[in-house]
């Protein structure tokens, strides 16, 4: 519906600033009421995606920082009190919390440089094998298709001592799931394994952007593979492997579905989404649980501009760039 | 040039181990589906027996069959809404030149980079509020927002490429911009349209933050998060096979359509990130 609507207007509009300029033509320079034109049909264009974006968006984030000023819970609306930066000032001197800022730190941390040195090497053997290449990439687009959480289900099924195949292989009787350890290591394993293919694929068009004769080149000086790849390989795709970093990072931080499905956050393997989800949803903690969204929120926010602003990603030269 | 042959089989063995390590967990899964009654038990990787129990299980149940009809009719129609809003929104990124271009873009990167979970809360909230909430379309509204930056992205990187001369002789030849874009520019954009259209289906049909703060029954429920609320055939039999073959029949579509566009699916996703 809304969709069609603009494009009708825009036509109308054509017809009118048509009809308009045949009558004085002379009036003013062609280009303005060309630039004019375009200018109205830009936005007509671009803005109901705008509007829609903006609606699901704005509100809730004003919602949600309206309400972190309050100690507010749903079952008991009338006990609703102002409390300004209280919710703040309880949740950032609560250890708990420092804890599990630790733990999705961790798993950013361990997940993102995993994904990075295996999603290179992916990378790397979908650019340079000739035969398979192919079949390598639909294999590897089946993880990155592939729903979260039957990801989770696969993993958490295959380290479960019952009826996993994983213990067995490996001659253990580990419970994976008892400890918190064990049980980040399986979260993070199937988060690796679905998002590398992401990784790799961006490296991969990072990699196909290098003229093919600075590595010959590099090759005829007799510079060595490793050489090879730090010095002409590395520098030449500095964007994209950036611009990968960035977006794994940022993805990282917010992990959620793993964590629900595998342990629910038992055993210390709460995430500061998942720790935003409990306290609103299931305790219904609105207040606390919003200034909680927040904190998540300005954290995401800060280590986009630190990646931005310490390793020099132009997003907007990355994004405008053709 | 045998140590270029040689390098080749090298590069051969980790094409086969990625495909290896791609494929093994979905592989798991599938045998783990197939397994009924105490065969989910023997530690092994395949089942001593086949058997379709799990499946007829999953689909004798009313949670599974209506998270699959939910999924599918959410998806299609935001994806839909999605595709055709940020097609109108990327031309006028790639094409025209208007005030507020860096705005739509800075929303846009600014969407992506927000923890849903941020929104998910408030718009709970909302939802309760104005009776959205556990229906499709306050599902799908969400959907539009949170898939629109990427679908945007995507497109526009396609539009940039397409030769734009044509365009301008269409015009002119009498067109106006937007016959031109409609006769010209959309055959043209077709692929990049289709792409997309997959791209944003994949993210779509793989939520599930949304999925369980702003449902609560069968009415809207999609599969991710009905999967994470089986709980199997009785209240006393394990869940554990019936997930994996829910798993497996969700998994369906998606290598359905990365069998037969890999090479667009790539495309997008390498285009979208980096170039476009």
């Amino acid at each position: 519906m809304s969709t069609t609507v603009p494009a009708a207007a825009g036509e109308v509009r054509e017809e009118a600033a048509r009809g308009g300029g045949g009558r004085d033509v002379d009036r003013r320079p062609r280009m303005t009421d060309r630039a004019r034109k375009e200018r109205n049909l830009g936005w007509l264009l671009a803005g109901p995606a705008f509007i829609v974006m903006l609606a699901v968006t704005a509100y809730p984030i004003a919602n949600a920082v309206w309400y972190s000023l309050f100690d507010f819970r749903l079952t008991d609306p009338d006990g609703r009190s102002f409390v300004g930066l209280g919710n703040y000032g309880l949740i950032l001197s609560d250890p708990l919390f420092w804890r599990q800022f630790g733990v999705t730190a961790g798993i950013t941390v361990v997940t993102v440089a995993v994904e990075f040195v295996l999603g290179f090497a992916l990378a790397l053997v979908m650019h340079r094998a000739l035969f398979l290449r192919k079949s390598v990439r639909t294999a590897i687009l089946v993880p990155y298709g592939i729903i979260t959480v039957v990801s989770a289900y696969a993993w958490q099924y295959a380290f479960t001592p019952a009826y996993g195949f994983v213990n067995p292989l490996f001659g253990t009787d580990l419970n994976w799931f008892g400890d918190t350890l064990p049980s980040l290591f399986v979260i993070c394993l199937s988060e690796i394994w679905k998002t590398t293919p992401f990784m790799s694929l961006l490296l991969l068009a990072g990699l196909a952007q290098i003229p093919s004769t600075y590595i010959e080149a590099a090759k005829v000086d007799g510079a060595t593979a490793w050489q090879r790849f730090r010095k002409v390989i590395v520098p030449n795709m500095k964007g994209a492997i950036m611009v990968a970093l960035l977006f794994r990072t940022l993805d990282a931080f917010r992990i959620f579905d793993n964590v629900f499905v595998m342990t629910q956050g038992a055993n210390g393997t709460e995430t500061l989404s998942f720790l935003a989800y409990r306290q609103t949803i299931t305790r219904v903690m609105i207040g606390l649980g919003s200034a909680v969204s927040v904190i998540l929120a300005i954290l995401v926010v800060l280590i986009a501009f630190l990646f931005i602003k310490g390793f020099k990603v132009n997003l907007a030269e990355q994004r405008g760039g053709s | 040039m045998s140590t270029d042959r040689k390098g080749q089989v090298y590069w051969i063995v980790g094409a086969v181990i990625i495909m290896a390590y791609a494929l093994i967990p979905v592989a798991w899964i599938i045998s783990l589906s197939f397994k009924a009654g105490d065969d989910i038990n023997n530690q092994r990787f395949l089942p001593t027996d086949w058997s379709w129990e799990n499946y007829r299980i999953v689909f004798q149940s009313d949670l599974f069959t209506s998270a699959l009809r939910n999924s599918i009719g959410i998806s299609l129609i935001a994806t839909a809404i999605s595709v055709v809003l940020a097609m109108f929104a990327a031309y006028a990124v790639a094409r025209l030149d208007f005030p507020g271009k860096k705005l739509l873009l800075s929303l846009a990167l600014a969407i992506t980079i927000f923890p849903i979970i941020a929104i998910a809360t408030p718009l709970f909230n909302l939802w309760r509020t104005v009776g959205l909430y556990d229906t499709w379309l306050g599902l799908i509204i969400p959907y539009l927002s949170f898939s629109l930056p990427l679908s945007v992205y995507v497109l526009s990187a396609f539009f940039r490429e397409i030769p734009w001369e044509m365009e301008q002789a269409a015009q002119v030849d009498g067109a106006t911009p937007l016959q031109a874009f409609r006769k010209v520019i959309v055959p043209l954009a077709a692929p990049g349209v289709f792409t997309a259209a997959i791209l944003t289906f994949f993210a779509i049909w793989n939520d599930f933050i949304f999925g369980i703060t702003l449902t609560s029954s069968e009415a809207a429920r999609p599969v991710p998060a009905a999967l994470a609320f089986f709980s199997g055939a009785s209240q006393f039999s394990q869940p554990t096979a019936p997930i994996a073959a829910a798993s497996v029949i969700v998994t369906i579509p998606v290598v359905i359509l990365v069998l037969l566009f890999q090479q667009k699916i790539v495309a997008g996703l390498t285009n979208g990130a980096v170039k476009g």
